[in-house]
């Protein structure tokens, strides 16, 4: 039903999250007993498949296709392993956080019955360092676990084993990237790897592994409670669940809210965030992190799901807007963006690594009033020749989304700064 | 030389993975946390201990930026400059860091207290601007609040 909050219905701002007793008084495990207890892998697997569950930490791959494809039976390789992409490094992205700091067992129960679901021996969380407060409540929550016979050998006498293990980074974007990921778990750079083969049959030291967001395992205990129907029943569209939205900028209430997937961005904006603050008008926003298209005014009326955002040219990304208000300046944003990419671009392919420092460059330049006529075009060509396919991994395709969308939304702001020479938004 | 508890915190991580060289980030995270910085006789002796090149940790060691491979101060500061704190005012936070320390980015005050990073999105954009000091996340920051927060460092 519309209006339940099953993932964040936990959580309590005002006090630390329930310890592993609290959880379970609260329904929690209870998932994970019936998965091992009653479910088959392949059961859960379909169970997850049907409730159209899509992965929360952007790219919105189908999460139960993406474990079908692990190799399972007698002769498939082993170990396996399951690791949780809680890196958390997206700019404008702050969900995860709520939900590893706010409901930590929530996380490893969804974690287990994933792994057991693939018939992983060893589950990673990979956590940013920059997350103190979660680091020690999954530490805290880890140990419970294990305690209560959740990890370990035999769970709940199933016959299942499990470990779990706490990652910590020591950051860069490109652990987001699950094969940049995977390096930086077995103590290497995180340069992406060339996919195929993917994870999912040659991962972590070559064996099957699947990763899977924070938001997306934090579903899956309760598709296996509620099922398939239920889950998908919480959604205003085809795309299962309900999604943590947020805003940040220059809204009256920035926060987080757990809503039905598809509540449309105008509902997200006004209601919840509470429209602009007193004094700023509304100029644009990204749906759904750094790496995703503006949206202007004549979209506010899209829902917010997979599919719908994607037929107006952006992405719902991680479903955390950001919002660009009248008084700050679309090429300032604009550069900032890029110069996060240029900087974190780990170097390995030269039309990113060079092409992002140029474009940083342009945009440097322009703000300062020392901006050229062909850079527009100039600017233009690089979206295309960074844009997807011509470079190693989504990096660069995904640094381009906000600059091409902004040459064109406001390409007004953009041939001011040039025919200007001056910042508009800066004073004198 | 690796202290025995640098050595023991190593070595407790070794059986969590499938080889030794995948705990050498959190060798690097240990020594750090007990020498505040990795020197270049830091590194020799983990990639010895972790059966690695020197260059090999050492393309490690420079490729995440929360290694220091140069001395810090006692205490650092990271200061978001993300896209989310650039709208709500990184800029003069920024600013009003640099003066009141008189470090630019980068650099450590003469009396080794503060040092002075730039961080991507501390995941706490609906509170911006952030920072970081230590172990702490400061949000909602002003200007003003600067001299409170940093008077809490010696
Ligand atoms: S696109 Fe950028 S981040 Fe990705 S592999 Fe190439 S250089 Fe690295
Ligand atoms: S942009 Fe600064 S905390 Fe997210």
């Amino acid at each position: 039903m519309p209006g339940e909050t099953p993932l964040t219905g936990r959580i309590r701002p005002d006090r630390p999250p329930l310890d592993a007793v609290g959880y379970e008084q609260a329904g929690g495990y209870q998932a994970l007993r019936k998965a091992l207890g009653s479910l088959t892998p392949a059961e859960v697997t379909q169970q997850v498949r049907s409730s159209t569950l899509r992965g929360r930490g952007g790219a919105g791959f189908a999460t139960g296709q993406k474990w079908s494809f692990v190799p399972m039976g007698e002769d498939a390789p082993r170990p396996r392993y399951l690791v949780v992409n809680a890196d958390e490094m997206e700019p404008g992205t702050f969900k995860d956080r709520l939900l590893l700091e706010g409901d930590p067992h929530q996380m490893v129960e969804g974690a287990i019955i994933a792994a057991y679901a693939v018939q992983a021996s060893v589950a990673y969380i990979f956590l940013r360092w920059a997350y103190r407060v979660a680091a020690r409540r999954l530490e805290k929550a880890i140990a419970e676990a294990y305690e209560r016979g959740y990890l370990g050998r035999n769970i709940l006498g199933s016959g299942y084993d499990l470990d779990m293990h706490l990652h910590v980074s020591a950051g860069r974007y490109m652990c987001g990237e699950e094969t940049g990921l995977l390096n930086a778990l077995e103590g290497k750079r995180a340069n992406p790897r060339s996919k195929p083969p993917y994870p999912q049959t040659s991962g972590l030291w070559g064996k099957p592994t699947v990763v899977n967001n924070v938001e997306t395992l934090c579903c899956v205990p309760h598709i296996v409670n509620n099922g398939a129907d239920w889950f998908k029943g919480l959604s205003r569209t085809p795309n299962g669940g309900t999604k943590l939205y947020g805003a940040s900028g220059r809204v009256r209430r920035p926060g987080l809210w757990e809503l039905p997937m598809g509540t449309p961005i105008r509902e997200l904006l006004e209601e919840h965030a509470g429209g602009m603050r007193e004094g700023y008008r509304f100029r644009g926003l990204l749906p759904g992190g750094a790496s995703t298209d503006f949206l202007g005014e004549q979209h506010l009326d899209v829902a917010m799901d997979f599919d719908t955002v994607q037929k107006v040219g952006s992405r719902m990304g991680t479903g955390t807007m950001i919002i660009l208000d009248d008084r700050s300046c679309p090429v300032g944003m604009t550069r900032n963006l890029t110069h996060f990419f240029a900087q974190e671009s780990c170097g390995w392919c030269t039309p990113c690594w060079g092409g992002l420092r140029w474009c940083e460059q342009m945009l440097s330049e322009m703000e300062e009033g020392r901006g050229r006529e062909e850079y527009l075009d100039r600017l233009a060509a690089h979206a295309g020749m960074l844009g997807p396919g011509h470079t190693y991994c989504a990096l660069a395709p995904g640094a381009m989304e906000p600059l091409q969308s902004a040459l064109t939304l406001f390409r007004e702001d953009f041939e001011r700064h040039i025919r200007e020479r001056r910042c508009p938004w800066r004073s004198p | 030389m690796l202290s025995e508890t640098e050595r023991q915190a190593i070595d407790a991580e070794i059986p969590h993975y499938a080889r030794k060289q995948a705990v050498c980030i959190e060798a690097l995270k240990v020594v750090q946390r007990h020498r505040g910085w990795v020197s270049d006789e830091a590194l020799h002796d983990v990639a010895g201990h972790l059966e690695m090149t020197v260059d090999e940790l050492d393309a490690v060691a420079t490729f995440y930026n929360l290694i220091f491979r140069e001395p810090v101060g006692r205490h650092i500061i990271l200061i978001c400059d993300s896209v989310s704190c650039w709208l709500m005012g990184y800029g003069a936070l920024r600013e009003r860091l640099s003066e009141r320390l008189g470090v630019e980015m980068g650099q450590t005050t003469a009396d080794g207290r503060f040092t002075l990073l730039p961080i991507v999105c501390l995941g706490a954009c609906d509170h911006a601007p952030a920072i970081m000091v230590d172990e702490d996340l400061h949000r909602d920051v002003a200007p003003d609040h600067l001299d409170a927060i940093l008077e809490r460092y010696e």
